[in-house]
């Protein structure tokens, strides 16, 4: 550890300018990290997994045991220094210790989302000019196998799960179980395969090596292949796990997409320089109760889960019983007048702290038990922008929840909030050793000590991310509070104006409304015409409960989404929305004039959302045109034709005829004079 | 994965190899059944060869499910033998068929509804289960060590079948979907040699039908069960079997390969019906 970490208050700091990334000279690599944890912590768990049921573990020196026999297997097959890897699954201890083999060899990981369909599977892979791939299970050898004419460079797939793939051709295709045993007998052995050769070849590694390719998620456009470099990883994990004070106790849960660089940072980099344990959850399905569990003490979800998650408590609080239902009343707002001030440790009353004390024992307590939260000493998120209420309201329970804004391109970190200082509204100032600046246009730029080498084989992409003098443009429009917090507005390219000149910042005014738990995405449109009118789709869990309890009968999401009654219930919830919005002066006249309620979810697979579920804001716009054009031409109807993606890849027709409904200015009026008179709450 | 902590040995992995692969498992010989004076089933003979995929088909009524209540022992035909591995019976219990190696699902689900997923498929285990009543009292030592035993090799299954989500859910809360594969994980969990499904696929959507395809083409490729199933939607049927067999009126019309089945004028007759 080379890199001083500076005090908390020097870097609050807008743009103040760190010292060079200071671990670049040292020259560290995951692949001797992992020595080192076998060394130190040899008899510590290092990964779990819920398999048949039980939690199995592997300490350190186990896990670089089974790395290292992978990593010989691997050799044996074909694999050298430079090699690029495709790693596609869900997240599984035996892909993450792929990623660790490939680093032992001195070649290149580059995981892909295991949701991807097998166009975007192949893109990635051909451009990663993978060699070879580390699999999860049939699934994911299907896809490779259907796309292999477009994948010429691929030598071999590894496969961890065999089922299914017992009468497959084998000439290209490995069971894991094999490799490694193969790799078992190669290490026993001298010479090439063997222990002291695997020694040498992770002594070769360089802190320059390429240790892994992150695509982007393609918010727009292709995605691209975003190269970290060994020591630059290494030196921004360290960082971040001073920053947070984490050390070999954390417990983490790795749920969220391999190929993302928020797992890769947070469960593989920062896991690798701190030494803390990462659990591996049975299924995509069980994540929910694995998570309670483990109990993680280092927690990170995007703000969609955690909105989920606060739904399906709103939803079960509303079937309980009248006296539950009171108390838990009573408990959340104490706990709302007093929690996140007990949390920062500012000053509180007694009684206030008596009244807490007891809302932990009789509510908070049993809550965060239930939701796998108890132990969480830092949690934080980030992706989108993320409601105030939703924030506030797991803060007030005692839960350390902070937001960081990260990108791809820094390897995680751009800015963190530091313990008692998260703001709903704010990102919070620089991470360690970030520089950020706000060009003339309003864009934020940084430099970072985990910041990316540059774009895999697209040299020219690179140039156009970078300022001349290496700054990094982030795409974000953004500014600095007087306590220098960054607060991120949208993408900067699509901050627009309306025909009257006023500001239209389409994704603030998506958060507004979709913090609302009965929409679930929403699509605003504005720039360049008269008023702000959106596209909504219902959230299926919470229009579902409450057609249950109002007896609304519906036979699937579209016939529920076309409902008149359900229409009327959003219709509320964005008039509210519009007179929180009137109540902020750049914000007023984006109010929501017309909104069309869409008869299919958006989804990754037909283009409309990222597979970070983010909108495709262009996509959309040309995909369903005449909706735009009828949310401004006056119609009171329109038709819409679109194709649809099943999930096997299969295309099929969608048709519906959707009703524009208008928000009449005076009951909108007449709202917004009643938030007036309750003092600004809507 | 490794089985670091759950050792001993895993599903199916005590086969019984008595018949080859690709020879006779089941032959039914001119059975007839009557229920007074209907027949049900009037001098059927065919045969199921292990390691296949076999289905029977045919109109409503045609004797299908009775067919398989034949096979599994719970009804008795009056004419005709039944051999399975080579061994002739004229009357059984479905508690011998059971202990012989045939498991069966049935068309409307058969499960415990209040109980688990878990304890559903347990209930598959309990003839593989030694320890008796006073022992399973007693609940340390022999009978303890027998239950992980059973225990893991039911997790085993519920790994296969992808159901680890539903594990302790109650059966009767779950979707239709999901029941049908929980009761073939309990029809597994009896590793049988020979598996009879009644209509798995019946009720279902697409997505449900092809993941239930998935399941029983995975049991017979990898467990190397032999399965023996009936089912309305042809599409599926003739995806999924080696040979087919079809009655109509308690009689065969047609037996053989799926595209030789599809061909044969007995059998469009038999579906679309015929101008007399």
């Amino acid at each position: 550890m080379s890199a001083a970490i500076p005090e908390a208050e020097n870097f609050t700091q807008g743009a103040v300018q760190a010292p060079a990334p200071a671990a670049a000279a040292s020259g560290e690599t995951f692949a001797r990290l992992l020595d080192l944890h076998a060394a130190d912590r040899g008899a510590r768990p290092a990964w779990r997994h819920k398999d048949r049921g039980v939690w199995q573990t592997w300490t350190w020196a186990e896990t670089r045991r089974e790395t290292r026999a992978m990593a010989s297997g691997l050799a044996a097959l074909g694999v050298k220094r430079g090699d690029s890897i495709s790693i596609i699954g869900f997240n599984r201890p035996r892909l993450y210790w792929a990623v660790m083999a490939a680093h032992a060899l001195g070649a290149t990981p580059a995981p892909v989302y295991a949701d991807a369909v097998a166009d975007e599977l192949a893109f990635v892979c051909a451009h990663a000019g993978a060699r070879f791939a580390v699999v999860q299970d049939q699934e994911q050898v299907d896809k490779l196998l259907a796309v292999a004419d477009q994948l010429p460079e691929l030598r071999g797939i590894i496969y961890d799960e065999p089922r299914g793939l017992r009468d497959y051709d084998h000439g290209q295709l490995h069971d894991l179980d094999q490799v490694m045993a193969r790799g078992r007998e190669r290490l026993a052995a001298q010479g090439v395969g063997g222990e002291a050769w695997l020694d040498a070849e992770i002594a070769a590694g360089r802190g320059a090596d390429l240790s892994v390719i992150l695509y982007t998620s393609g918010t727009t456009g292709r995605s691209k292949g975003v190269m970290i470099s060994h020591e630059r990883a290494v030196a921004a994990a360290r960082s971040t796990c001073q920053f947070d004070r984490l050390d070999e106790r954390e417990e983490v849960l790795a749920y969220l997409p391999l190929a993302w660089v928020g797992d890769h940072y947070l469960t593989f980099a920062q896991a690798m320089v701190a030494g803390f344990c990462v659990c591996c959850p049975e299924s995509a399905d069980t994540v929910t109760e694995d998570l309670r569990e483990i109990g993680p003490t280092y927690y990170f979800a995007p703000p969609r889960v955690l909105e989920s998650l606060l739904t399906r408590i709103t939803i079960r609080m509303q079937d309980a019983g009248r006296f539950k239902q009171w108390l838990y009343r009573r408990c959340i707002a104490v706990a709302r007048r007093h929690g996140e001030a007990i949390l920062e440790g500012r000053p509180t009353p007694v009684a206030g702290r008596l009244a807490y004390a007891l809302g932990e024992a009789l509510i908070y307590g049993p809550l965060k038990n239930t939701l796998g939260f108890s132990k969480i000493r830092v949690a934080y998120t980030a992706g989108e922008a993320i409601g105030p209420e939703l924030f506030s309201w797991y803060r007030s329970l005692g839960i350390n929840l902070k937001q960081l804004y990260g990108q791809t391109e820094a390897f995680l970190f751009v800015t963190a909030q530091p313990d008692g200082r998260a703001r709903p509204d704010t990102v919070g100032p620089p991470a360690p050793g970030v520089d950020l600046r706000i060009a003339d246009d309003g864009e934020v730029q940084f430099r970072s000590p985990g910041m990316f080498t540059g774009y895999f084989r697209e040299d020219d992409k690179t140039r156009e991310a970078m300022t001349p003098d290496g700054w990094v443009k982030t795409g974000d429009a953004g500014f600095f509070t007087s306590d220098g917090d960054l607060k991120i507005i949208d993408r900067a390219k699509d901050v627009g104006r309306l025909a009257g000149g006023a500001l239209f910042a389409p994704k603030y005014i998506e958060n507004r409304l979709k913090f609302y738990p009965n929409i679930k995405e929403v699509v605003a449109f504005g720039d360049g015409r008269a008023d702000v009118a959106c596209f909504v789709n219902i959230d299926l869990t919470a229009v579902a409960a409450w057609a249950e309890r109002n007896n609304v009968v519906y036979a699937s999401y579209q016939e529920l989404a076309a409902h008149p009654l359900v229409a009327e219930l959003l219709r509320q919830d964005i008039v509210a929305a519009n007179a929180a919005l009137a109540q902020e002066e750049a914000m007023a006249p984006s109010q929501v004039r017309r909104f069309i309620i869409l008869h299919k979810e958006l989804d990754p697979d037909d283009g409309e959302l990222t597979r970070t579920q983010k909108v495709r804001r262009g996509f959309i716009a040309e995909r369903y045109a005449p909706l735009v054009r009828a949310l401004y031409d006056g119609s009171a109807e329109a038709d819409i034709t679109t194709e649809v993606t099943f999930e096997d890849g299969r295309k099929g027709q969608l048709s519906a005829r959707l009703r524009v409904h208008e928000l009449d200015g005076g009951q909108h009026q007449a709202r917004a004079d009643q938030v007036r008179a309750n003092g600004g709450r809507p | 994965m490794s089985n670091q902590i759950i050792g001993g040995p895993g599903l199916f992995s005590r086969r019984d190899d008595s018949v080859a692969k690709g020879e006779p498992l089941l032959t039914v010989e001119n059975v007839s059944l009557r229920f007074g004076g209907v027949r049900a089933i009037s001098d059927v003979s065919f045969d199921i060869r292990k390691g296949e995929v076999r289905a029977i088909i045919g109109p409503n009524g045609a004797g299908k499910t009775s067919m398989l209540n034949v096979i599994n022992g719970f009804y008795h035909p009056q004419e005709g033998r039944i051999s399975f591995r080579g061994q002739t019976r004229r009357r059984m219990r479905p508690s011998h068929a059971a202990a012989q190696g045939i498991s069966r699902t049935f068309q409307n689900v058969a499960l415990f509804k209040g109980m688990s997923t878990l304890d559903n498929i347990m209930a598959g285990r309990t003839l593989h289960m030694k320890r008796g009543f006073f022992w399973q009292l007693w609940r340390h030592g022999p009978a303890l060590d027998e239950e992980i035993r059973h225990r893991r090799v039911v997790e085993e299954i519920i790994d296969f079948l992808e159901i680890e989500a539903v594990r302790k859910t109650p059966v009767g809360k779950l979707p239709y979907g999901l029941q049908k594969r929980v009761e073939l994980g309990r029809a597994l969990a009896m590793e049988p040699d020979l598996l009879l499904l009644d209509e798995p696929m019946a009720g279902m959507n697409l997505e449900e039908k092809e993941d239930m395809c998935r399941f029983i083409l995975d049991v017979n490729n990898a467990f190397g069960v032999t399965i023996a199933l009936i089912e309305h939607d042809m599409g599926v049927v003739m995806d999924l079997s080696d040979r087919v067999v079809v009655l109509e009126y308690g009689r065969k019309i047609a037996d053989g390969a799926p595209d030789e089945v599809k061909a044969s004028q007995a059998v469009i007759d038999a579906y679309l019906g015929v101008a007399h």
